[in-house]
């Protein structure tokens, strides 16, 4: 059915490595988020899947199947581009219809399975409209429609949100997940919105450089991250991470507490934090500091929610900050991997 | 206290030319100006002389209504110029489009030295009409050609045929053709190469994931996008060959025997050389109404696609 497996997958561009040999299993039915900074070679790893482009080593397997040489249009997949893709010249119902049309399917199949996309998608009224007379929202349900009418068996989104502004992005992200859910098929989904990528997948695959990061649930990859990468690519702002006994420490903002907030009867962490800077955003307030021993000049965070009554801090005094032992992740000094919460 | 601002009359003049109704009119002036002079001022000289009997003989200016246009469309001569025109138009044209986007589609591609071949591309358009020509003639002379040459040891013609481009009335049409074809495609290419490179990515890629192949892709998708940059490539150079003469009168002046005489050159001909001006500013004229028309609907016909 829809699983995509990758391979010891591998792409370059001249000498570019875009992707360095990626092993990937997505499962059948599942949301798959590609997420990672502009260059990680996420859009390249979907194009591969869908055929655009041709992998210099390695397997692509769709269905069970090896994808590899096969063209786009034959691997049961249907893609969903940034900025659309839509054919300007082609009213709604054409764009809708084209995939159709190049399989020469008969016409009235193509009329029944048009009407059936545009009502899914509630853009019946938009049919005889062209695309340039459309919002951005509908223009992306324009591009849906067109690739839902394939009935395929994955769908590729590449970046579907980023042409749409913040308050429509949110919109269309809840009728994105709602949309995948309704129908159940297996979905890849590009974006370096980590927002995006939390709100949107079952499962989140981190890349950079064009290597696979980690692959986990949201929660995994926000709780568990597994080397300092991860750590410090997700979150908003990120881990904190130091040097300490020989080896990285990391903790979230929100787990770095004043000394008498902290929970009692435990033996958590120390740092002498000096608040540089206090950012107040409404819910919460952002302190941004530097922790006492700390040579490297990182700023640290520590995030508190606003409506907690805590001591009064300023900024440029030092306070005694903590950390409970169970939100303290470690990372091997050289490698940046993941070790295990040893206990002392 | 002396007033930062100045009295109100020199101050309407300090910021005179701050006024886009005072700026505007200044700017447009001259190419205005240009126009009337060297394009209004003669065209209506030509409507004028096209309906009056005046000839370098008689000096008479008298108005002689459409007498000039009938007798011209009675000539024999005027009727194989005008046949020959279309041929010569048409054909050039065409093979211009051809050849415009085949280089368009090789230039797209990634290769070293591309911006030098995109640079050498624009000079069948920008070397002058007349070296350009003088070349021509040599290449196709009928004793000298060098197209002869490469034919005959490419042993693609046997040497005893030797074909007399330019003095055989076929050969020589075809000739004019190619050779104005050749002046034509770089401009069409570019246009091309614009509006390809214009079509996003995301739709070209749309096609394949569509499952659309080669000729849907470019004649359902590409080609139609294309379309309202082309028809203005298209009407330029119609246009432009349409009123054109320098080629032919450059390679053949018209012959053999009239076989590839076009209205710029016969009115050349008629009004220039033999002297008289009315029925040569008939020749000229004769075709401007329907380039009128065909131009004013193309323009609509644009207009409707944008909105």
């Amino acid at each position: 059915m829809g699983q995509v497996v990758a391979k010891q997958l591998r792409k370059l561009f001249g000498d570019v490595t875009a992707v360095n040999g990626v092993d990937l299993d997505v499962r059948d039915g599942e949301c798959m988020v590609f997420l990672g900074p502009s260059g990680c070679g996420k859009t390249t790893i979907l194009r591969m899947i869908a055929g655009l482009e041709k992998p210099t080593s390695g397997e692509i397997l769709i269905g069970n199947q090896v994808v590899n040489d096969m063209p786009p249009r034959a691997r049961g997949i249907a893609m969903v581009f940034q900025g659309y893709g839509l054919y300007p010249h082609l009213k709604v119902r054409d764009n809708i219809a084209f995939p159709l049309r190049t399989q020469r399917t008969p016409g009235d199949v193509i009329e029944r399975k048009v009407a059936w996309a545009a009502g899914l998608l509630g853009i019946t009224r938009l049919l005889d409209r062209k695309p340039r007379q459309l919002s951005g929202g509908e223009q992306q349900r324009v591009a849906l429609a067109r690739a839902l009418v394939r009935e395929p068996t994955v769908f590729l989104l590449d970046e579907p949100l980023s042409n749409l502004d913040a308050k429509l992005r949110t919109s269309a992200r809840n009728e994105l997940k709602e949309f995948q859910r309704g129908i159940g098929t297996t979905t890849i989904y590009v974006t370096h919105d980590q927002v995006e990528a939390m709100g949107l997948g079952d499962r989140i695959a981190v890349l950079e450089h064009g290597r696979l990061r980690q692959v986990g649930t949201p929660s995994e990859i926000y709780e568990e991250p597994a080397d300092t990468f991860v750590a410090a690519f997700l979150g908003a702002p990120p881990m904190n991470l130091l040097e300490r006994d020989g080896r990285i420490e990391g903790f979230r903002p929100e787990n770095f507490l004043h000394r008498d907030l902290q929970q009692k009867g435990i033996e958590p962490a120390r740092y002498a934090f000096k608040v540089q800077r206090i950012e107040y955003l409404g819910n919460e307030r952002v302190l941004y500091g530097y922790i006492d021993g700390q040579t490297n000049g990182a700023e640290y965070t520590a995030r508190l929610s606003s409506h907690v009554a805590e001591p009064v801090l300023r900024e440029g005094e030092t306070y005694p900050f903590t950390v409970h032992p169970k939100d303290l992740r470690y990372f091997d000094k050289a490698s940046g991997k993941r070790l295990p919460n040893a206990r002392r | 206290m002396e007033s930062v601002l100045a009295p109100p009359r020199q101050r309407r003049f300090r910021f005179f030319l701050d006024e886009a109704d005072a700026l505007g009119p200044l700017l447009l002036g001259p190419a205005i100006l240009y126009i009337l002079l060297l394009v209004a001022a003669p065209f209506f000289l030509a409507l004028y002389y096209s309906v009056s009997a005046y000839n370098l003989g008689t000096l008479s200016f008298s108005f002689v209504g459409l007498q000039n246009f009938v007798a011209v469309t009675k000539s024999e001569i005027f009727r194989t110029t005008l046949l020959n025109t279309f041929v010569f138009t048409i054909g050039s044209n065409l093979l211009a489009l051809v050849l415009g986007k085949i280089t368009a589609l090789l230039l797209l591609r990634e290769f070293p030295g591309r911006t030098v071949v995109r640079c050498l591309l624009i000079l069948p358009w920008a070397v002058p009409v007349a070296l350009a020509a003088i070349t021509w003639r040599w290449m196709l002379d009928s004793m000298y050609s060098v197209v002869n040459w490469m034919l005959v040891h490419a042993h693609i013609v046997p040497a005893s045929v030797w074909p007399n481009w330019l003095g055989e009335e076929r050969l020589a049409m075809i000739s004019i053709i190619v050779v104005q074809a050749w002046r034509l495609f770089p401009f069409s290419a570019i246009i091309f190469l614009a509006g390809l490179t214009s079509v996003p990515k995301a739709v070209i890629d749309a096609t394949y994931i569509d499952g659309a192949g080669y000729w849907r892709r470019t004649f359902q998708i590409v080609l139609p996008m294309i379309l309202p940059i082309m028809m203005v490539a298209m009407l330029f150079g119609l246009v432009f060959t349409f009123t054109d003469m320098s080629v032919v009168y450059l390679l053949t002046k018209g012959g053999p025997t009239n076989s590839t005489q076009v209205l710029g050159s016969l009115a050349f001909q008629v009004g220039i050389l033999s002297g008289d001006v009315g029925r040569g500013a008939a020749i000229s004229l004769y075709l401007f109404p329907f380039l009128l028309l065909a131009t004013f609907f193309l323009l609509r016909f644009l207009r409707r696609r944008e909105i």
